[in-house]
């Protein structure tokens, strides 16, 4: 897997986690898997198309999640309130917006589609067509899982870029 | 959450929002901030139909769009409701920022973008410049903000 694909997805939910949960996160461990992802905890899938395609998983402690609902919300959330998967879903566009944003400005073109909280079915299914990364983040609040998987179509990017990549 | 000087309109009635975002909990963030701006929640939709309806029975000051949603996208409904009400002030807010897509929301009608996560001041500031480039309310200096 490209590392500088994967780059702008981790350096976005850095970003993203150090705003939300105002205190530093930290890379612990990263691992590759090519088995269907195992989820941890509140976890969320986002898809995208184009000349990267793959989805990344969002996947965090109920405790973290709760955590910056609480603070986006404004109060104490309980981490088994219905509001802490929305929380992860749209984290998860974030990173994954945030990451684009920069790929595209490379001269990727793609388009994503909207989260969703991942479900036990889903899970089996994501390791069949690519090898993951996985990144752990230590957080004040818990650990935060990020699973990247996606697969370049140098192809189509030939056909469709004008940018050498 | 810090609270704003209120951004009220020409009659002292509280500037009026429609929220259309397909996350609960986006909708939910946003209507916090139009709270702490002293604003009024007058509709929320989860998708650019729900959108167009909720625009045409609302009628709000400023209209927060997400661009990534199911059924419609953002930019098909700014376009929509920019045809049928051309006064419509659409700000778009999205994780995705990049030039292709602002330039195709700025096209079609919206008015300014904003990306996700979204920064309470950040757009405080652009629904200021909004509704005071076209009149809606009062200006206010950022420097009489600060004194009071």
């Amino acid at each position: 897997m490209r590392m500088d694909l994967i780059q702008p997805f981790i350096g976005s939910l850095d970003t993203v986690l150090a705003d939300m949960m105002r205190s530093p996160a930290k890379i612990a461990e990263l691992t590759m898997e090519e088995e269907g992802y195992r989820r941890r905890g509140v976890a969320a899938i986002v898809q995208f198309k184009g000349q990267i395609e793959g989805r990344i998983i969002l996947d965090m402690e109920p405790r973290a999640a709760a955590q910056v609902a609480g603070y986006l919300m404004g109060g104490d959330i309980d981490p088994a309130e219905p509001i802490v998967p929305e929380t992860v879903c749209e984290l998860a566009n974030m990173v994954i917006g945030n990451a684009v944003t920069q790929l595209n400005d490379r001269g990727f073109e793609f388009k994503v589609l909207p989260p969703a909280v991942l479900t036990e079915e889903q899970c089996a299914g994501t390791g069949q067509d690519s090898e993951a990364t996985i990144l752990r983040f230590e957080t004040a609040a818990g650990n935060v899982h990020l699973n990247i998987g996606m697969r370049y179509h140098a192809r189509r990017s030939r056909e469709k870029s004008p940018v050498g990549v | 959450m810090k609270q704003f000087e209120a951004l009220t309109r020409k009659d002292s009635q509280p500037v009026r929002y429609l929220i259309v975002d397909d996350s609960v909990f986006a909708r939910k963030s946003l209507a916090k901030m139009i709270e702490s701006f002293g604003g009024e929640l007058t509709g929320e939709a989860g998708d650019g139909c729900t959108a167009i309806t909720e625009y045409a029975r609302t009628k709000p000051d400023i209209v927060l769009m997400d661009i990534t949603m199911p059924q419609m996208e953002g930019i098909e409904a700014v376009e929509r409701i920019v045809q049928e009400h051309p006064e419509a002030r659409v700000i778009m807010v999205s994780s995705v920022g990049y030039q292709d897509n602002i330039l195709a929301a700025l096209q079609k009608g919206a008015r300014h973008f904003v990306q996700k996560p979204v920064k309470p001041d950040a757009l405080y500031e652009i629904v200021r410049y909004v509704l005071n480039d076209d009149g809606v309310t009062a200006p206010v200096c950022a420097g009489e903000e600060e004194s009071r």
